[in-house]
């Protein structure tokens, strides 16, 4: 067996190597820092690989041209940061809505608005789940190394293709520029999940249909199944059905798509959380900060345990809750003002104490504030 | 049987969401017209639409059909073109669609020359909303937000996408139907980004916040109010004087029609150029 190649990589060249293991042959991206090295890096790999990749005239525009080439079978992919992840929201619950995979990497920045482009924040985890109007299904995943970036962005492309769902990858800035040894994995190692394609006769062929797995196939435009697609609410032909029954149905069957899925969805990992009295629950760069923190408090005999989430959304709340059913106190650092709490929140046992460590001043979390919350 | 009956999409219940007298309808045959023309097989056609009356058209008829955001069916149509070069891409789209709200795309796709046909339905006004004004609705006009006049100045949507690029540029009327037809022709046969400006009678709002009068009476006003730009030229010599001239009158025709080198072509010849290089 060929070995496979060690390199030292940046996370937005990882996500590359992770992307086109995955699959990925489009890109459409705008400039906007901390994540246009994921372009940069696209756009030489692309074209000699006889992928495409195109610089739209901004955000919204590359979030549209994913969703396009995806419609013709193309895996897709775009990458941006904060402001840019604003402007595509519109488009990602139109994606969602008619249930074309692409891949959103939002390199997280700090916020609001311009914020600060060069430093590190995870504050648009709601916004990944929220930040479009109306309900509708989403996947979002983190990394939490560079080998991960590579690994976590397979996972998503995966997802993306199996549940017929935008999946947003979540990571930041000091993930994406930092630098670490990883080692590619070889493309025999790797399994590949495509899309459901029809194999009824194309006049049979709903692309919305409502079926037991809540997934319809998808055909590719240009190949027979002529066929609508349309942001308002449809019915199983794709035609515009706006009444009472449609909608609810159609709504219903999208949220069931991810809910009654989340099991299968959900990847998350778990140190000394069996015997924990209190547990931390973190993801992305704030996770690697936190597993310092335990470490030193499991030295000193304190009883913690480290939920890591990989999956962000969904929540992982069916294995949180099995798994985190004894702790009496649960530690989420963020960096943000506290917005993954809520979710820890929703899951954990009733009468438990919870805290954040928060911080959002544009710096990353040391392993001591994560510490002092444990002792 | 008129050729539109060959693509109707049997799913669909009519009528469709146009009022009564809709000069929508005849745009929409004279694209199928266009493509049937053409010979294209329906299955390498693919519709995408923004939002708005116009946008609707594609649900209708038998072809690959992608409603999108509003401003936004040229993003998704370059999205679809250059995953797909063998594709037959054509947007559908308005006025405030095209020129408001997705002025952005349609410049940056006249610029990249990418092989997309873009036919615009041109009714001065948001018809869908209630009867706005648009980004074409003529100096002085009224309309629900422009209860005492227009006093915003109108786009020429030909010249706005000859300056970004376009390398074909037609103005028509739903009056001239079959020259009509013979534009978006043309424009399916350019490889590059064409553009066909096509206007269209909502005498349902716009024709009544301006005193229109019925269907027939606007598009009869399309008739009697338009000039072909060969016509033109031929009077008063070149196009400069004839607009002096034309005062009131609007111009019609092809205004560009020149062959540059297009997006998905220059794409595939540098996949190509890479491939050469490593081999050697």
């Amino acid at each position: 067996m060929t070995k496979r190649a060690i390199r030292l990589l940046q996370g937005n060249e990882a996500f590359c190597e992770g992307a086109i293991l995955a699959g990925i042959r489009f890109f459409a991206g705008y400039p906007i820092t901390p994540s246009s090295e994921i372009a940069e890096e696209m756009s030489r790999r692309l074209p000699l690989i006889s992928g495409k990749f195109i610089q739209m005239e901004d955000e919204i525009a590359s979030m549209g041209a994913i969703i396009g080439a995806s419609l013709t079978g193309l895996k897709s992919m775009t990458a941006t940061s904060g402001p840019g992840f604003s402007l595509k929201q519109e488009n990602i619950g139109y994606a969602s809505f008619i249930e074309v995979p692409c891949i959103i990497i939002n390199i997280q920045r700090g916020g609001p608005s311009t914020g600060l482009p060069t430093y590190v924040s995870q504050a648009d985890m709601m916004q990944a789940k929220w930040g479009s109007h109306g309900d509708y299904p989403i996947i979002a995943v983190c990394p939490a190394s560079v080998q991960e970036c590579i690994t976590v962005t397979i996972l998503a492309v995966n997802l993306s293709e199996k549940y017929r769902v935008p999946v947003i990858i979540l990571s930041d800035e000091v993930m994406g520029h930092m630098r670490e040894k990883v080692e590619i994995p070889l493309p025999e190692e790797i399994e590949l999940i495509e899309r459901k394609r029809p194999t009824c006769p194309p006049e049979e062929y709903k692309p919305f249909d409502d079926v037991p797995d809540y997934i319809p196939p998808l055909a590719n435009f240009g190949e027979g199944y002529r066929f609508h697609v349309t942001g308002l609410t449809h019915n199983e032909w794709g035609k515009p059905a706006m009444d009472p029954v449609s909608t609810h149905k159609l709504l219903t069957r999208l949220k069931n798509k991810i809910d009654r899925n989340i099991e299968n969805i959900c990847k998350y990992e778990t140190l000394y959380c069996d015997d924990a009295e209190k547990i931390i629950v973190a993801y992305g760069i704030s996770y690697r900060v936190a597993k310092t923190a335990v470490l030193k408090a499991r030295e000193n005999g304190i009883k913690v345990g480290l939920f890591k989430l990989i999956t962000i959304w969904p929540f992982p709340s069916i294995q949180f809750k099995k798994i985190c059913s004894k702790a009496k106190h649960f530690i989420v650092p963020e960096l943000n003002q506290g917005q993954i709490i809520g979710e820890v929140m929703k899951y954990a046992p009733k009468d438990a104490e919870i805290v954040g460590v928060n911080k959002y001043d544009g710096t990353i979390l040391e392993p001591d504030e994560i510490y002092k919350a444990i002792v | 049987m008129a050729v539109i009956h060959k693509y109707l999409r049997r799913m669909v219940e009519f009528p469709n969401v146009w009022c009564a007298g809709c000069g929508n309808g005849i745009i929409l045959s004279a694209t199928v017209n266009a493509i049937d023309s053409l010979g294209l097989s329906r299955d390498e056609v693919v519709l995408v639409s923004g939002i708005g009356c116009s946008s609707r058209a594609p649900l209708y008829v038998d072809f690959n059909t992608l409603h999108t955001t509003h401003g936004r069916a040229i993003a998704f149509a370059t999205g679809v073109k250059l995953a797909n070069p063998k594709l037959t891409v054509i947007v559908i789209t308005g006025d405030g669609d095209a020129a408001a709200i997705g002025g952005n795309h349609l410049i940056h796709a006249c610029r990249r020359n990418i092989d997309i046909t873009t036919i615009i339905f041109n009714n001065y006004i948001y018809g869908m909303t209630g009867g706005q004004y648009s980004p074409t609705t003529p100096f002085g006009d009224r309309a629900s937000t422009m209860p005492y006049g227009n006093t915003d100045q109108p786009f020429d949507l030909c010249k706005l996408t000859i300056g970004a690029g376009a390398t074909f540029v037609a103005r028509s009327t739903v009056y001239h139907a079959k020259i009509l037809e013979s534009y978006i022709k043309k424009g399916l046969e350019n490889n590059g980004f064409s553009v066909i400006d096509v206007l269209t009678n909502c005498h349902v709002i716009y024709g009544r916040y301006n005193k229109k009068g019925t269907a027939a009476q606007m598009i009869n006003w399309f008739k009697e109010n338009t000039v072909n730009v060969n016509t033109a030229i031929k009077e008063w010599g070149n196009l400069e004087t004839a607009e002096e001239n034309l005062k009131g009158k609007i111009l019609t025709g092809i205004f560009k029609d020149k062959s540059q080198p297009e997006y998905t072509a220059e794409y595939d010849k540098l996949i190509e150029r890479l491939k050469e290089k490593a081999v050697k």
